[in-house]
């Protein structure tokens, strides 16, 4: 197992969930810590008189072997001959826009964390989102974060970045939506701008789901920031494909390749993009469906997606990207519960963390989150494991005082 | 062979092909079908059992056992199937046997202690979409490594739940005595090690318990003390490559992934077992303050339960923590063979009448079952449109146009709604309220945007709804 040995070289730090990760779960004091064992030093026992029984020992016999058969293991021949494209957000002063660097995301040619098998080339990385309007209903466990800045796209970026520690900023301009604002292109494009001067991370801009305000907006957006290589979220079946695809490519820019729950609209829509589009500007993302609502079928497509690529499929061989987000559509995520359930503090952003570290290891390479512990946790994992093995000596949990 | 590929045919050919409808089905051929879904086991075919046909049910039961063993621990109702699975993937066949999860007590706590853990473990339940979510175990850890002490907590702990249970030790003395006192109940041995191995073989085959095999972090180790131990006649087999929370966490993934492809890609008998992870290893660095550990100690185990973990031990008994946990495993484990969607069309709630209430809802089955449920709860009488959005929740059917007024419309007129009720007024999901004036255009209808969560049905037909309904009654009647 020599190619094991091989990632212990790159240590990185353990997984430290500070006291920071605590406050921002607790910043409205509300935790109850129920549940907590305690330990006693001194604990006095009384032993009700057992049944010692003798245990006769058998001599094992003869076929019985006596001491340990050593055998010899090799982790399991893979085959994989597909290859994730490199896509690559943002673009530094050098590269044509104004971000302090770009970040590269795919490239895998195993599915997640195989590492047996190779290392993962690139991290998967993760965007906070921040919403162009304070009409975005939040769950209270992250409104309470985010409560002084829901008005000022700009500052939500900032403190994204310079306070919860994302890499990315992902903004939604859902106030266009012609039943919320009907925000226009121009005005959308004061915000995008606001939000590039505010923060120097790669930026990912979304719509409001409407196909044709939607490609408006974007061929603005796309047009006044060329070379930046913004994120767009997204493209779907029912958008003019082609338009999209054009502007995209026409002002260096990338897209995100949105399709519902479907390998075989995903292909189509990729093929589709292909005729006006590299591959190389081109992310997937087959819907995030939350924990206990449709997490089972999200979870399997992206598997299955990510699988038939390396196996080969030229069609989707594309970075994935995750509205992990959308945990909090789940009830349990914001819902106040049975005490035995409680706090929903805890267990709102538990929800985005299990919803995103499920998908982690089906091959997302890009997460749009929302609540600050569940971003610090996901890095922490991600860095972890981007930390290769480390082989070490086994704990011992079964003599443990808890 | 695979699971996937193997056809009802090959297991047709060697049934007794009597069609004699003692297994319950009308033919051989559709036993065949059920046998090759899992879904009917040999012994339910008596003549198969015969000792003439021996040599064909040996190669049936070849052929359709899966490459990682089922080992059951426990005895009785609440006895728990572990592994039996035969795909890395669900998406490949469907996974059978949840992930287990046991929760840990130790010989050092005091009575009181112990015994509602016991207890808490044993009646934990969250009802979710119709089912009953439960944990299944109770490890007893030897911390005091005293036997004496052990069996005392054994014994408490099998006189408090009849739940399965793990003894934990890996000093075979301290084994010996806790296995006195519930060696016939079939608990699972916890652990056979480099060290032990033959004394705790020895104990296995005396109390006929399954054993777990443990060799951190040295899958080598692992398989020379899976084929030692299968040929000293242990069968019965659990491996424990070692939990890492921590540093170690890539290893942790690394060698359950190695394991269950070794098992069922390569077919290597060794190493054909259930797999156990023990996320309370989270504990084993204590955080400034214990939520964090919980915190970890969840998610572990989630990643665990994705990376084919098939028995967990766990310390947090809180709700919060591990509600994500049995849920995540719920998914996981819903056999993906199964619709996603039920039947669109009108369903019932208590005794409607034309003055009801009329709600809709998507076809996709978590949508449905839930909102189905919150209406149940409300005690109203109304109706339920199920629309036909391609099996795909309210939100995303809207994004993915899916669900648009196009197909509400449809839904009305197809299925008759204006019939039902004298009224024209339409109860539509919150999360659809960015088409409710495209729906008004195309019905005729009046749309009524109710709550964002279906939680919300009750109190809003008590409020908005009975405001409208009346103005309506009230001028045109």
């Amino acid at each position: 197992m020599n190619s094991l040995k091989e990632e212990k070289k790159d240590r990185k730090p353990v997984i430290r969930l500070t006291t920071e990760l605590l406050e921002m779960l607790a910043k409205a004091s509300e935790i109850e810590l129920e549940d907590i064992e305690l330990d006693f030093d001194e604990l006095e026992l009384q032993l009700l008189p057992g049944r010692v029984r003798v245990i006769p020992r058998m001599a094992p016999p003869e076929e019985k072997p006596a001491k340990l058969i050593e055998v010899e293991y090799a982790p399991p021949k893979l085959e994989y001959t597909g290859r994730i494209v490199e896509v690559k957000l943002g673009a530094t002063r050098a590269e044509g826009g104004t971000r302090s660097r770009s970040i590269v995301i795919g490239g895998e040619t195993a599915p997640a964390f195989y590492l047996f098998h190779t290392s993962t080339p690139h991290k998967p990385v993760i965007a906070f989102d921040v919403f162009d309007t304070p009409k975005v209903p939040l769950a209270k466990a992250v409104k309470m974060h985010v409560q002084e800045v829901r008005d000022d796209p700009a500052a939500w970026a900032r403190l994204c970045i310079e306070k919860f520690g994302a890499e990315m900023v992902n903004l939604h301009l859902i106030s266009i939506d012609p039943l919320i604002d009907d925000t226009s292109p121009e005005d959308a494009l004061k915000t995008v701008e606001a939000v590039l001067d505010a923060v120097d991370v790669p930026i990912t801009v979304g719509g409001c789901g409407d196909p044709v305000k939607d490609l408006k907006v974007f061929e603005k957006i796309a047009e006044a920031t060329e070379g930046e290589r913004i994120l767009f979220n997204s493209v779907t079946l029912d958008m003019d494909i082609e338009k999209t695809a054009k502007i995209i490519n026409k002002y260096g820019h990338t897209v995100i390749a949105f399709t519902s729950m479907d390998v075989n609209h995903a292909r189509e829509l990729n093929r589709k993009l292909y005729e006006f589009l590299p591959r190389e500007q081109i992310v997937m993302d087959t819907t995030t469906g939350a924990l206990g609502y449709g997490l089972d079928y999200a979870f399997t497509v992206m598997e299955r997606a990510r699988l038939a690529a390396l196996r080969g499929d030229p069609e989707l061989q594309h970075p994935l990207s995750s509205g992990t987000t959308n945990a909090w559509a789940a009830r349990e995520a914001w819902m106040t519960m049975d005490p035995q359930w409680e706090p929903k503090l805890l267990r709102g952003p538990l929800w985005e963390v299990t919803t995103g570290l499920t998908l982690l290891l089906a091959g997302v390479d890009y997460f749009m989150m929302m609540h600050p512990a569940a971003v610090q946790t996901l890095k922490a994992v991600i860095d972890e494991l981007m930390g290769g093995r480390k082989e070490m000596e086994p704990v011992d949990w079964v003599t443990l005082k808890i | 062979m695979p699971a996937k590929e193997l056809s009802p045919i090959d297991v047709y050919k060697l049934l007794p092909r009597t069609n004699c409808k003692k297994c319950g089905e009308p033919n051989c051929m559709s036993f065949a079908a059920k046998l090759v879904a899992r879904e009917a086991t040999l012994q339910q075919c008596p003549v198969l059992l015969e000792e003439k046909y021996r040599p064909q049910f040996e190669k049936l039961w070849d052929l359709l056992k899966p490459p990682v063993r089922g080992v059951e621990v426990g005895v009785g109702d609440r006895k728990v199937v572990i592994g039996g699975e035969y795909v890395v993937h669900r998406h490949e066949f469907t996974y059978f046997h949840p992930t287990a999860i046991a929760i840990d007590v130790s010989d050092e706590m005091e009575e009181g202690v112990l015994v509602e853990r016991v207890e808490r473990t044993s009646n934990f339940c969250y009802e979710y979409i119709g089912m009953k979510l439960y944990l299944d175990m109770i490890a007893v850890r030897s911390s005091s490594n005293d036997p004496r002490r052990f069996e005392w907590a054994v014994k408490k702990t099998a006189e408090t739940t009849d739940l399965p249970l793990i003894l934990c030790s890996l000093n075979p003395s301290v084994m010996e005595q806790g296995l006195a006192v519930v060696g016939e109940r079939r608990p699972l041995i916890y652990a056979a090690t480099r060290d032990n191995w033959r004394e705790m073989a020895d104990l296995a085959l005396m109390y006929k318990c399954p054993l777990v095999v443990s060799a951190p972090n040295d899958v080598k180790l692992l398989r020379s003390l899976t084929t030692t131990l299968l040929k000293y006649g242990v069968e019965d087999l659990v491996l424990d490559p070692g939990t890492y929370a921590d540093e170690g966490l890539a290893d942790t993934l690394d060698n359950f992934t190695m394991l269950r492809l070794s098992a069922i890609r390569e077919g290597d008998e060794a190493l054909g077992f259930p797999l156990l992870g023990a996320p309370i290893v989270a504990w084993s660095r204590r955080e400034e303050d214990p939520t964090l550990n919980e915190w970890k100690e969840s998610y572990l185990a989630s990643m665990l339960i994705v990376r084919y973990a098939d028995l967990l031990i766990m310390h947090t008994l809180s709700g919060w923590a591990l509600l994500p946990v049995v849920i995540l495993r719920q998914n996981i484990y819903t056999d993906p063979r199964k619709p996603v969607s039920v039947e669109p069309g009108v369903r019932t709630f208590g005794e409607p009448d034309e003055w009801s209430p009329v709600m809709f809802t998507t076809n996709f089955a978590l949508t449905y079952y839930t909102v189905a449920s919150d209406v149940q709860s409300a005690k109203a009488d109304a109706y339920l449109l199920v629309v036909d959005s391609e099996g795909i929740s309210v939100e995303s059917a809207i994004a993915g146009r899916k669900l648009t007024a196009d197909t509400v419309a449809e839904a009305i007129r197809n299925f008759k709604v204006g019939d039902l009720v004298k009224h024209r007024l339409l109860i539509i999901p919150g999360r659809a309220a960015r088409i409710s004036g495209e729906i008004e255009d195309l019905t005729g209808w009046r749309v009524l945007v109710g709550p964002i969560d279906s939680s919300g049905i009750g109190k809003f037909l008590g409020t908005k709804w009975k405001e409208e309904i009346s103005k309506i009654k009230g001028s045109g009647e």
